[in-house]
């Protein structure tokens, strides 16, 4: 075959692929194609990557706790489902209830949540946290005892080190033996924040 | 050493975010800049919804542009049965009032569909003869002979 000139690819007008592909998330729900969306929210304690699922918000995650938005998408992917969008509507009403909570006029979430990512143990301690009212604090051993086993405080620790859902499921309002505050999944510095923010008086 | 292939399949985010810019590109140069968005929106939606069977570490380029190229075609019979008016005022015009169309890729889309493709999934699409082939659904030798000959044609009416 003879050598012929190849034709340079089409003029494209620019960004008209990246405006296609955000127009995609709107095609994707409209279809309800689409098995978990998500956001980033940024807070006074940092950017949060929210995800959703038709069940409800699955994870809450510190984005520079949890290995950055990439290894976040990643566990949703494997562990919810690869169909994965970025879509912020299908999240204004966590980013609406957040957003509420730190100007203070939020004490509680009214949002469906999905457990799925925590192990049976930790949904168990999950749920005991999120019956602790705002701007109070219970011990781990508080909550090991709620849950039937009074020796078992560092388990619950450790459960609520796993907790995928930090703020909604105030895992910052659980505390060491005699107030002590101990480890937070996002870290130290934001367990004091939010303590503050709710009223509490520390140190 | 044997590819390594991943557990899981990546994120569609960023499946989408990957293969988002060639396959606009290509149907750009398949059905023009008013049409490609409506068969942009197709060829995803119907990458989604098939996605879980899409094995890791696959070819997802290939996979993807055979898609596409589906919809492409759909779009082009869909739209010689409805033999529309040239006139009619398109509905889009999303984001960019001059929406550029080079007079070589209008030229492109008036080749027979075989080598119309060929030409548009090899050179717009930027994709190698064999993945144009699995797109195409033919042998290599026979995507390759496509692209040739629709060059060639190109080539004759421009001199001629």
């Amino acid at each position: 075959m003879t050598q012929l000139p190849t034709p340079a690819p089409p003029n494209v007008a620019e960004g008209a692929a990246t405006a296609a592909s955000t127009r995609f998330a709107d095609t994707a729900l409209a279809h309800d194609a689409v098995d978990v969306t998500y956001a980033t929210l940024d807070t006074p304690v940092g950017r949060l990557v929210a995800v959703r699922t038709r069940a409800g918000l699955a994870m809450l995650s510190y984005e520079d706790h949890r290995g950055g938005l990439d290894a976040i998408l990643d566990v949703a992917a494997a562990r919810l489902s690869p169909r994965v969008l970025e879509a912020p509507a299908a999240l204004d009403d966590v980013r609406r209830q957040l957003e509420q909570y730190f100007a203070g006029d939020r004490t509680t979430f009214a949002l469906d949540l999905d457990l799925r990512l925590a192990s049976p143990y930790t949904q168990r301690v999950m749920r005991a946290t999120i019956a602790v009212p705002f701007g109070t604090t219970v011990t781990y051993a508080t909550i090991a005892t709620a849950l039937g086993n009074p020796k078992a405080s560092r388990a619950a620790g450790r459960a609520l080190g796993a907790n995928p859902i930090p703020i909604v499921v105030p895992c910052h309002r659980i505390v060491g033996s005699s107030g002590r505050l101990t480890g937070y999944t996002g870290g130290m510095h934001r367990k004091v924040a939010l303590l503050e923010l709710e009223g509490l008086v520390l140190g | 050493m044997p590819p390594i292939v991943p557990a899981h399949l990546p994120p569609f985010q960023r499946f989408l975010d990957t293969h988002s810019a060639r396959v606009w590109r290509y149907l750009v140069g398949m059905v023009g800049p008013l049409d490609a968005d409506d068969c942009f929106q197709e060829s995803f939606l119907a990458a989604l919804r098939a996605y879980d069977r899409l094995r890791p570490g696959s070819d997802e380029r290939a996979w993807i542009m055979t898609i596409a190229h589906r919809k492409a075609l759909d779009h082009l019979a869909a739209g010689q049965r409805r033999a529309r008016p040239t006139a009619s005022v398109p509905e889009v015009a999303h984001h960019d009032p001059a929406i550029p169309d080079d007079a070589l890729w209008q030229r492109v889309r008036g080749l027979p569909p075989k080598q119309r493709a060929a030409v548009t999934l090899r050179y717009a699409a930027d994709l190698t003869h064999a993945q144009v082939a699995t797109a195409l659904g033919c042998s290599e030798e026979a995507a390759r002979r496509s692209a040739h000959e629709g060059l060639a044609r190109l080539r004759k009416e421009t001199t001629s």
